[in-house]
Formats: C-alpha cells, structure tokens, sequence
C-alpha cells in the first residue's frame, strides 16, 4: 500500500467502519449503563430553588467554593484543554466541511491562524495536565494503562492534524492520513474507556443533582 | 468462592443501578475527590482518595454489567475481588469514611461517590467484613434496643429526672399527641439536658408531645453498616411507634446519621412512604421561631461558632435554620470557614466513633477540625449532633484546646421566655 492507497483507505472504509463502531458503541454503551434503571425515592421530598438535575449538569462546570485554589492544574489546564479541542474539532473549516459532507449541517468556522494557535495551545495544556498526572501522588496512585492511553488517543489526533496543517516531518498526504487514521482509533476507543465521560458526565451529574435535589440540596 | 463472599458479590450486584453504572464511567480519576476528603487532606495517603474506595465495586460493576467486561472474564482476563480484597477494604469503606458527602460535593463529573460507599456497604457487611464495632452496635441495637444497650428503665429514669428537673410533664405514649420525641442513646446517656431543653420548648410552644415506649432509640447503625435488613428493623419499630400513637410528626434528635436513617433512608427501607411527617429538632426550633410559639431573651456574649454535621447540612439540606436560631440568643456567632454546605465532617460519622481501631486515624483527620476553629478562635462551639459532639469533645481534649461545645436545643432551651406557667409549681406557691 503506497501513501495515496492508504490515504484513500483511512478516507474512506476506515472512517466508515470507525464511525460505524463509534456509533454503535455510544448506544450499546449508553443502553448498558441508564438500562439498569433506579428505585424511586419514597421518602417526602423538600423542594428547595435551584437543586435539580439540571441545575447540577450545568453547576458541576465551575469549580465548587475551595476547590480550584486546592488542585488549579486541575482545573485551569482542564477548561483549557476541553474548550480547546471543542474548538478545534467543531470550528476548523476543513473539519465542518467534512461533518457537512456527512451529515448536511454546516456552520461558520474560526479563521485557521486562530485553530492553529489554539491548537498549540491545547496540546500545550494537554502536556502540562500529563505532567501533573505524573507528579501529583494521587492522581499517579489512581492511574491505570488506561489513563495514559486515553491520554496519549486524545493527544495524537491534535498533533498529527496540526503537523498536517503545518506540513512538519512528513509529506501533507502520509501526515493527514496518519491524522485520519489517530482520529479513527479515538473513536473506535472513545465508547469503550474513560473517554466515554464525554457522554457519561451528563447522566452522572444529573443523577447526583437529582438524588439531592429530593433532599432539597443544590449540589 | 466462600458462601459470605458470593453472597456479598450477589448484594453488590443488586445494588449496583443506572446511577452507580454511570458514575463508574464517567470517572476520569481527576483525583480531585481527594481534595474534599478529610482523611487524605488530613494524611497526604493518596489510599484514601474517595473514588479509590470504591475500586471492587467498581470490578463487580465492569465484569458484571459491561459487554467488555463480561468477555474479559470469560476468557479469564479480569481479576475477581476476593475476601483478602475486601478485608484490605474494610479500612478504607468504613475507618477513613464517615458518609460525609464532601467528594459528592466536588467531583467534576458529577459522581455520587458517597452515594456509592454507603451501598457498597451493604455488599462489605454481608459478606462478613464490616468492622466489629459497628457490627456489634447493629446488633445490640437489634436485639437489645439500642446501640449501647440502653433499655426502657433507664429513658423512664431520664424521664423523671427531667420532670424533676423542669417541674414539667415528660408524656410517654400519649395517643394523638402531635409531636413524638426520640432520642439517641447519647442523648439518653450523655446528654439529659436534651430532654429537658424539649420538655420545656414543647411547653412553651403550647405543642402536644410524646415519648414512645417501643420507638424511642434515634440511632440506627444499620444503614452506617450498610445492612439495609437490620436498618429496616430498627428504623420499623420508630415507624410503628408514631403509626400506633397517631402522632402527625416524629422529631429526630440532635444526631445526623438518625436523621438520615429516617428522614431519607426509612420510608425506602421499609418499601412505602410514611403516613407522618419527619422534622429534625433544628427543623421544629426554627418553625417554632419563626411561628411566634416561642420567644427568646438575652444573647450569649462570648464568641460562637457553629458546626455543621454533614447529616444535617450537606446531606440533609437544613442549613439555614440553625443560623437562624444561632443569631437569635448570639450577639457574637461567626462562622468557620467552609461552614454550611462545605463545611468538613468531625471525623467520627457514619460509624466510625464505633471503630476502636480507627481512633488514631480519626484523630489524625481532626487536624482539620482543629485548624478551621484555630481560624475563628471561638470561645464556644456549638453544634446540633451528639455523636458530632462527642467526637469534638474528644478531638479537642487531644489537641488540648479549651473550648467547651453545646448542643443548640440546650442552648435555645435556656433563652426560652417562660410566659406560661410551670403547670406543676403552681399548688406549691
């Protein structure tokens, strides 16, 4: 297989089955996990303004009192690096282009100068946030293969399209199929590892609110 | 597989729901959990991260109830949890966690971590690796009525001694009284004044109350064990007591973890909603207060501080009325910082004050305690729990600090304006 044999592969079946196994994996995944379903609460409920699910979905996004000045890697590198690839992946052209091609919806992008800079700025936060994880005694204790793998799919993606971009190291076709091909894996993973927070977090956070929100806490 | 140990993995899959699954897999291990628990902040022992307290839970979670995970077990991949396991665990589920709820608090992604222990308890209990302190308490509280072995004799001499006390009546079974009184075996042991602060804050409230002679013990250890069956017969005969004697609301007493047991837990432990309402003291005070049924005098003048039992304010969502109440007969209550709902657990919750080998631990994680009340400098602490109470009173006489602690009720009990007459006092003058 020569660079444009593979190009066009990666192009082609291979994003096909990636997002195949993507999809069904989010729904079997997301089946697996709310399936179980809860007891109701039978105990009398307090209502109290401003504790329910929803609340807490979007409340958990900020720092709670205390906690930023106690972990701030945690946080700031972690609004950083999230915002970033939101970024990157919903507001780079050539990616709404292909999302466009795929599904029809199209949106305005950020000009590129801008993806690239904040690109570098992401994978700059990604570094730091793996450092902490490797200097920080807890979230070292905590850290499984998993971890860094998560880690090391969600950075790849971001270096090899901002090498592509940049035409670093390798010819434009080989690095924007290698970009393709790092892009493929995160998705084919995404469903089955902590990256499935993505989906998760919604649930969990909503659940946390609600439980409490019966006991009239706005958590 | 030993008999106990497959019946607690069976208990574990029972408990495990949408919930559990969903928190499970929404931990990135952020390690930020650690930060709001005061046995890591207070240790630097990265083992007492909550989240991690969880980690055979979480196996029985994945190689149950997940696609990979079931093949991963087939195939002999996965490491099944083992009563070495579990035992190694009893440290980190019950001495190094009181049910205090700040992880829940803080996690980033939303997980119910407290949520979590307290059912993973359930499978530790029945499989026979709950700490024998609990243990015990549980089961006297079973089969002798309450956890220190307290029986009806000696809350009918506590109930003299408060008549004798306050000239007043203390009610036993009185049918359609409107208020049922319980009380925790601390109270009834430790603590009499509580009794009388209520006999006389009923009275002047102009309020029909009772005792039960078959539900008075408050505590109920069964749900800091995690054994849902044994909290259901401890927390029944309270619920059999206000149904026999048609009582409109059971009062929980100063104690956060009865609070819970029955406020929250007990109309799903016994499977039905509750055909009373259910207040805790602090409630009623500041009902009373707000109603006009009582009226205090004069303020302490020494500087207060108040400290929030977590069962009370963070997992039970009264946080303002004992503010209320504070401010009421203190001229100079301020607060601790992170008091309210972030404020940090005394360290003796959820069972650990009946876990003798965790006392060095637990004293360890005073430190906490210890340097929020260094920042205000109190002259008194007062707080609304008897367990919390004894734990300071504990934490503070190791530490050597001079700073004496009171229950809230006393306090407003002793602010009281008596405007109607002692009912017994009035042949005498």
């Amino acid at each position: 297989m020569n660079e444009l044999q593979f190009l066009t592969w990666v192009r082609g079946p291979g994003l096909n089955i990636a997002i195949a196994i993507f999809l069904l994996g989010v729904l079997w995944r997301l089946f697996e996990i709310y399936s179980l379903g809860r007891k109701k609460d039978l105990s009398a409920p307090r209502h109290t303004s401003g504790a329910s699910g929803l609340h807490t979905v979007f409340r958990r996004s900020l720092p709670p009192p205390g906690m930023l000045k106690r972990s701030p890697v945690s946080y700031i590198g972690g609004y950083i690096f999230h915002v970033g690839l939101a970024i990157i992946v919903f507001l780079f052209a050539p990616h709404i282009l292909l999302i466009t091609n795929l599904t029809g919806l199209s949106w305005p992008g950020l000009p590129s100068q801008f993806v690239d800079m904040t690109a570098v700025v992401t994978m700059a936060a990604m570094v730091v946030v793996l450092v902490d994880r490797i200097n920080k005694p807890v979230k070292r204790f905590l850290s499984t293969f998993e971890d860094w793998f998560a880690w090391a799919v969600t950075f790849l993606p971001v270096l090899t399209g901002w090498m592509a971009v940049k035409h670093l190291l390798l010819p434009y076709p080989t690095m924007l199929a290698l970009h393709i091909l790092a892009v493929e894996l995160l998705l084919v993973v995404l469903p089955f590892t902590k990256l499935f927070h993505a989906f998760t977090l919604f649930g969990s956070r909503w659940y946390n609110g609600r439980v409490n929100a019966h006991k009239g806490v706005p958590v | 597989m030993s008999a106990s140990l497959e019946k607690g993995i069976r208990v574990l899959k029972e408990v495990i729901d949408a919930p559990i699954a969903s928190y499970f897999n929404s931990c990135v291990h952020c390690g930020l959990c650690a930060e709001a628990c005061l046995f890591y902040t207070e240790t630097g022992d990265p083992k007492y991260t909550p989240i991690h307290k969880l980690e055979p839970l979480r196996r029985v979670y994945e190689q149950e109830y997940t696609l990979l995970g079931r093949l991963k077990k087939l195939v002999g991949l996965s490491k099944p949890v083992t009563d070495g396991e579990l035992d190694q665990w009893q440290e980190l589920v019950y001495n190094s966690c009181t049910l205090c709820g700040r992880c829940s608090a803080v996690c980033p992604v939303g997980n119910d971590i407290v949520y979590m222990v307290r059912k993973f308890r359930e499978g530790m209990s029945v499989s026979g690796h709950a700490p024998e302190g609990i243990d015990e308490a549980v089961r006297r509280t079973v089969t002798l009525g309450s956890p220190m072995g307290i029986k009806l004799p000696a809350v009918q001499a506590q109930m003299k001694h408060a008549e004798t006390n306050t000239g007043l009546a203390v009610p036993m079974d009185v049918e359609g009284a409107e208020y049922m009184v319980i009380m925790s075996s601390m109270e009834i042991i430790n603590f009499p004044e509580y009794l009388e602060s209520i006999a006389k804050i009923m009275h002047q409230a102009g309020k029909t109350w009772t005792l039960c002679s078959t539900g008075f013990e408050a505590t109920n250890g069964g749900i800091q064990l995690g054994n849902s069956d044994l909290a259901a017969v401890i927390v029944s005969r309270i619920v059999e007591g206000a149904e026999r004697l048609k009582v409109k609301t059971v009062i929980s007493p100063e104690c956060g973890h009865a609070y819970t047991a029955l406020r929250w837990e007990g109309a799903n432990l016994i499977g039905r909603p509750f055909t009373f309402k259910v207040q805790h003291i602090i409630e009623v005070l500041d009902e009373f207060r707000q109603q006009g049924l009582i009226k205090t005098e004069g303020f302490e003048s020494d500087k207060l501080t108040f400290h929030d039992p977590c069962q009370l304010a963070r997992r039970g969502g009264v946080i303002q009325q004992q503010r209320n109440l504070l401010n009421s007969v203190a001229k100079n209550f301020v607060e601790m910082p992170d008091a309210g709902f972030m404020n940090w657990c005394c360290g003796g919750g959820g069972g650990v004050t009946a876990i003798e080998e965790a006392e060095p631990l637990r004293l360890e994680a005073f430190k906490r305690k210890k340097s929020q009340l260094e920042a205000v400098k109190p002259d008194r602490l007062v707080t609304a729990c008897a367990v919390c109470r004894s734990t300071l009173e504990e934490g503070l006489e190791h530490y050597s600090m001079d700073i004496p602690v009171v229950g809230l009720t006393e306090l407003i009990a002793d602010h009281l304006v008596e405007t109607r007459p002692l009912p017994q006092k009035e042949p005498q003058a």
